[in-house]
């Protein structure tokens, strides 16, 4: 059986801005595949690439089997998007977009009625179906959107940040109806830069880094890989940095600690890569209560999501995020993407 | 954020993929039927929004009857037979007006296709596997006609109380192909325009530095005689003259036929005939001329 997406060698710039440096995965049919990675990894253009609203300059994409540069009216027969940010014509109520968005995949209005009202009744939408769109909350324009998506019963699912912007209760109910759509055996391939929600949903997974793909496969697998167990300590809840770095000096004596990162972004706080089952958290603050440190908080745990990331790149998700919301020129990239759509 | 949560249900049919529930909603229709039930909806669209935001049609009809009125005074005083035997300014107005009012509309048309652009809708429209996204420009030319017409009927019916005459049954009907041909050309060139400019200003800017200067190189206001020879070859080769010569002849001669001399350019006669042709010929080559803006990314 041929993969539900298959992405080979991607690459797309945009003028001088490289967006997908060199992308390939793999995602089988049935999964949620989780594309993860900072804001300005190259997700985004991956998805428009694959959803023919971007024209690669290199590589190979398919769905299903079928070509989607080649074939690509055939392609979007199988393929629903779900895009970051809704685009909703706010004049139309929600059952008219829907009938719209029936016509222009060629549904019979027949059946297409029906199956209005059964996405709108799966998405907890009927209340609102006959109201404009543009009285819609952030949440109820998404399950619009993914009733949309859903219209047509594609073969692959492509949500693109499908929670940024939502309220909690949202995300977990869009999340809920994702796996409920796997289990339906649709093929969902989200793209997110929020941890939680890959960790919680996907399959498997790709880190996308600067264009590149820096690693590939499940959670539980990824976590593994990199080894050991987490520690997390504050000594205060904020740390002076002098202080951060006497305690790492002397926390990368101690035998069973492998690393010690300072996490400017927490506050100063101390990452630790100790032996998995070797360790003792007693012996660590002990170690600092010998040099005259307190400890304000400390935690164990197994490597999240977060760790591979870091382990792959040297830097947190989170410290990528900062760095890329400062020199990301959003202006100058909607620009680019205009010329594009 | 309701409170409202998705209905909890086991395995879901209706969210499987239609190539494992094998219920699929498939179309049978030819390629001419895809196209022809993807253009009614986004007619549909248009209209929906036209109905519930009726200000445009308003304000397009309010316009053409400032034109009409204001241009009418303006010329009120112009020395008798100036226009040709017996005929009044607002006689001679009325095609001009009409032609010019469908033809801006039809100028504006890529606007909403750009804010579509811009707001991210037409990615809903360009991830369907739509049979040609020629429907994009046959729903606005449908819809702007539509439009036309109403406006060229109001302004017909006013300018008949006014003096200029009633058109017979015949001649509405010829009025009515003018107008199509003219509306088409000029709405696909806007839709060309509102995909191949980088945002609505830019749109706007070209729409603005052609709307009035196109009407004033066209014999709307004045007849060719009035003009700079320079002028008269530039209003020759301005398709709107092309909508308003036959019309004005239809409003003038009471028997007409296919070869009846409507138009006399620097370079020869022209019959009605010739130039329904060279009206269908600029619709045409603007077709041909936006298929690759169309076609830009995937066919």
């Amino acid at each position: 059986m041929a993969s539900a997406v298959l992405i080979e060698n991607l690459q797309k710039s945009y003028g001088s801005t490289v967006a997908v440096k060199n992308i390939s995965f793999k995602v089988e049919p049935g999964e949620i595949f989780g594309l993860l990675g900072p804001n300005g990894a190259g997700k985004t253009t991956t998805i428009r690439c694959l959803c023919t609203l971007a024209k690669p300059d290199a590589g190979k994409i398919e769905i299903g089997g079928l070509s989607v540069i080649e074939k690509p009216r055939q392609a979007r027969k199988k393929l629903g998007y779900v895009a970051q940010e809704v685009a909703l014509d706010k004049i139309l109520t929600g059952r008219e977009l829907l009938e719209l968005q029936a016509a222009l995949y060629h549904l019979p209005e027949t059946g297409s009625k029906q199956r209005i009202n059964k996405l709108l009744q799966l998405l907890g939408l009927e209340e609102y179906a006959d109201r404009k769109t543009g009285t819609y909350s952030g949440g109820l324009r998404k399950r619009l959107d993914l009733a949309a998506g859903l219209l047509h019963q594609p073969d692959l699912l492509v949500l693109d940040e499908p929670t940024v912007g939502l309220d909690i209760e949202s995300r977990f109910i869009v999340w809920d109806f994702l796996r409920k759509l796997r289990e339906a055996g649709t093929t969902v391939l989200i793209t997110s830069h929020y941890l939680e929600e890959i960790d919680a949903l996907a399959d498997r997974l790709a880190i996308i880094d600067r264009g590149e793909v820096i690693a590939e496969g499940s959670p539980s697998e990824l976590k593994d890989r990199v080894g050991g167990d987490r520690v997390t300590l504050k000594i205060r809840e904020f740390s002076p940095q002098e202080e951060a770095e006497k305690a790492k000096e002397i926390l990368q004596n101690v035998p069973f600690v492998e690393e010690v990162i300072i996490n400017q972004a927490q506050g100063n706080s101390l990452n630790l890569i100790v032996t998995h089952g070797n360790s003792s958290l007693s012996k660590i603050e002990t170690t600092l209560e010998e040099i005259g440190l307190p400890t304000f908080s400390i935690a164990q745990s197994r490597p999240s999501l977060d760790d591979v990331y870091l382990a792959a790149t040297g830097r947190t998700l989170m410290d990528a995020e900062l760095a890329a919301a400062g020199s990301r020129d959003l202006k100058a990239e909607k620009k680019q993407q205009m010329k594009q759509i | 954020m309701s409170q409202s949560t998705i209905t909890p249900s086991n395995l879901e049919n209706s969210l499987s993929p239609s190539s494992l529930v094998g219920d699929r909603l498939e179309s049978d229709s030819s390629i001419l039927g895809e196209f022809a039930q993807e253009t009614i909806a986004l007619t549909k669209r248009l209209f929906i929004q036209l109905q519930r935001r009726p200000s445009t049609l308003i304000a397009g009809i309010i316009q053409p009857m400032m034109w009409l009125i204001l241009f009418g005074a303006l010329f009120y005083h112009a020395p008798q037979g100036l226009f040709g035997d017996d005929m009044s300014y607002g006689t001679f107005l009325a095609p001009g007006v009409i032609v010019f009012t469908a033809f801006s509309g039809a100028l504006n048309a890529g606007l909403p296709v750009m804010f579509d652009r811009e707001f991210g809708f037409l990615n809903r429209l360009l991830v369907a596997p739509l049979a040609s996204r020629f429907s994009i420009v046959a729903a606005s030319t449908l819809y702007i006609i539509s439009l036309a017409l109403i406006q060229a009927a109001v302004i017909v019916i006013v300018s008949g109380f006014v003096g200029a005459g009633w058109p017979s049954l015949v001649e509405i009907a010829a009025i009515a192909l003018i107008i199509f041909l003219i509306v088409l050309g000029v709405t696909a060139l806007s839709l060309g325009l509102a995909f191949a400019l980088p945002g609505h200003i830019e749109l706007i800017a070209v729409i603005f530095v052609t709307n009035l200067p196109l009407l004033f190189a066209s014999t709307a206001l004045a007849p060719l005689s009035f003009m700079a020879g320079w002028l008269q070859i530039i209003a020759s080769l301005n398709p709107l003259t092309y909508a308003i010569e036959p019309i004005r002849y239809l409003y003038l001669n009471g028997d007409w036929s296919l070869s009846s001399v409507v138009m006399q350019t620097p370079w020869g006669d022209l019959n009605f005939g010739s130039v329904l042709l060279v009206l269908l010929g600029f619709d045409a080559l603007v077709l041909l001329l936006i298929q690759p803006l169309l076609r830009r990314r995937f066919a």
